[in-house]
């Protein structure tokens, strides 16, 4: 169970985030939908601590944490946090100066401590499984940009997260690249695992995601299940933003 | 063979003895002692609270807005006058040192703060601290960006050397001068000190091809690949 319960955020006075509540069952795909500046981006940085908001509690698992404006979280706490999270970036952000397979063992290596052979066995089993073992050994510059998201996905997920958080996983590729992403994405959802994904991509958000929350200025307007929220939206802001994902 | 070859043949010895016993020591352990000196004060300015950031500044404000030359003075002639007298070749290591730690201390700076943002939140995002972060992911491609700059400053230091003659360091400059004195020919012995520097900066520049080769590895795209 992960819960956001009122998270605020400002930068430099200026509020992103407003009493942001948002609720993931274990297993559930939401997508976070919304025009560029709503505050997708934050909010999911706020789930893994990359930035550590003013206001509101955050429970992932057996863990929540309560912020309070200027005051840091001690250092365990956020660890606590982050690894029961895995992220992935709009601009991919492998290591480049390692290869695929060095990008997918960094975390269990540094962090997790795992022997050399054990983090290369479950590294090469998740780049199968995202069709790229024949990769291992390329380094990411030479690789298309929808293999680089493909090996961030395997980075990601080699630490089992509880939780999967995609910033906009599609928007810096070209159509073509952007569907093997998908379909990665997709078959993590059908395999239950759980993830919260900032997008544009309307296959991402109407079709992968169960459920869809919609950010406007920093606040949900409304959030509900996926089908509902594209078909049938409550709030006028909502269906005409849904309009916009549909043409565009 | 011409009288001017067989004075460069004859002096070669002295001239490498300076090479190898002053010379390429004090390049070598000043470059190393002001690289250690030069990544602490880039952390320090990176990382560190306001008081230690001040403090780095002011070190590489003094060291960068004043001549080599005059802080070898001020270490080897002027130190003594307030009881601090020190042995030619330590001054010349403190003043070469002190200088290689300022010069690169804002190269290592530069280094680590042109690795993109994201390259932090991603290393943060696997759960790795901050000191993980910069020795797994930050360091590794910081060197890169910093090999260039080091070996520049490195080349120049090994000339520099040269300064350590006035504060009477026998390196081979010195040794030049001390030839052309009793032979009065200055100008086959300066000829051949400068060929041996060109020696030993060549040298250093092909191995500064190497080690960028070696940052580089991950930045050459394989054929057939993409």
């Amino acid at each position: 169970m992960i819960a956001l319960q009122g998270i605020g955020k400002s930068f430099a006075g200026h509020a992103v985030l407003r009493a942001v509540s948002v609720d993931i069952a274990p297993g559930q795909v939401t997508a976070l939908i919304g025009p560029s500046g709503s505050g997708k981006s934050t909010l999911l940085r706020c789930v893994n601590l990359l930035e550590q908001p003013d206001a509101g509690s955050l429970t992932i698992g057996a863990q929540t944490v309560r912020f309070s404006p200027g005051v840091r979280l001690p250092h365990a706490a956020v660890q606590g946090i982050r690894q029961q999270t895995g992220m992935v970036f709009q601009n991919f952000q492998l290591f480049a100066h390692q290869t695929a397979l060095q990008n997918v063992m960094e975390g269990l290596l540094t962090v997790k401590r795992w022997e050399p052979a054990r983090a290369r066995d479950r590294a090469l089993q998740l780049l199968d499984k995202v069709g790229l073992r024949a990769k291992a050994d390329a380094w990411p510059a030479s690789l298309s940009g929808g293999q680089q998201q493909r090996v961030a996905i395997a980075r990601a997920l080699a630490p089992e997260p509880a939780v999967l958080l995609c910033d906009e996983p599609t928007s810096a590729l070209d159509p073509g690249l952007a569907a093997e992403v998908v379909a990665v994405l997709s078959d993590l959802a059908r395999e239950g695992m759980t993830m919260l994904m900032a997008t544009h991509d309307l296959r991402l958000a109407a079709q992968v995601a169960s459920h869809t929350v919609f950010l406007l200025d920093g606040a949900v307007v409304e959030a509900g299940p996926s089908k509902a929220i594209f078909e049938a939206a409550q709030d006028p802001r909502t269906r005409q933003f849904v309009t916009t994902l549909a043409s565009g | 063979m011409p009288d001017w070859l067989l004075l460069m043949w004859q002096s070669l010895g002295p001239l490498l003895v300076g090479g190898i016993k002053f010379t390429v020591p004090l390049a070598l352990l000043s470059f190393a002692a002001g690289l250690v000196l030069a990544f602490a004060a880039a952390l320090a300015r990176l990382f560190g609270p306001a008081p230690l950031v001040a403090l780095v500044r002011f070190y590489i404000w003094l060291i960068r807005g004043t001549p080599l030359l005059v802080q070898l003075f001020v270490i080897f002639y002027g130190l003594p006058s307030a009881g601090i007298v020190l042995d030619p070749l330590v001054a010349a290591l403190i003043g070469f040192s002190l200088n290689i730690g300022a010069y690169n201390a804002e190269v290592i700076r530069g280094a680590i703060e042109a690795i993109p943002r994201g390259q932090w939140d991603a290393a943060y995002s696997l759960s790795m601290t901050r000191a993980q972060a910069l020795r797994r992911t930050i360091l590794p491609q910081a060197a890169r960006v910093a090999v260039p700059p080091l070996a520049n400053s490195f080349i120049a230091l090994v000339k520099d050397t040269s300064l350590a003659a006035v504060i009477t360091v026998p390196e081979i400059f010195q040794a030049a001068q001390r030839i052309a004195s009793v032979t009065y020919e200055p100008l086959v012995l300066y000829v051949e000190a400068a060929l041996i520097y060109l020696v030993l900066c060549s040298v250093l520049s092909s191995l500064q091809g190497r080690l960028e080769r070696y940052f580089s590895r991950h930045a050459v795209f394989a054929e057939g690949q993409r």
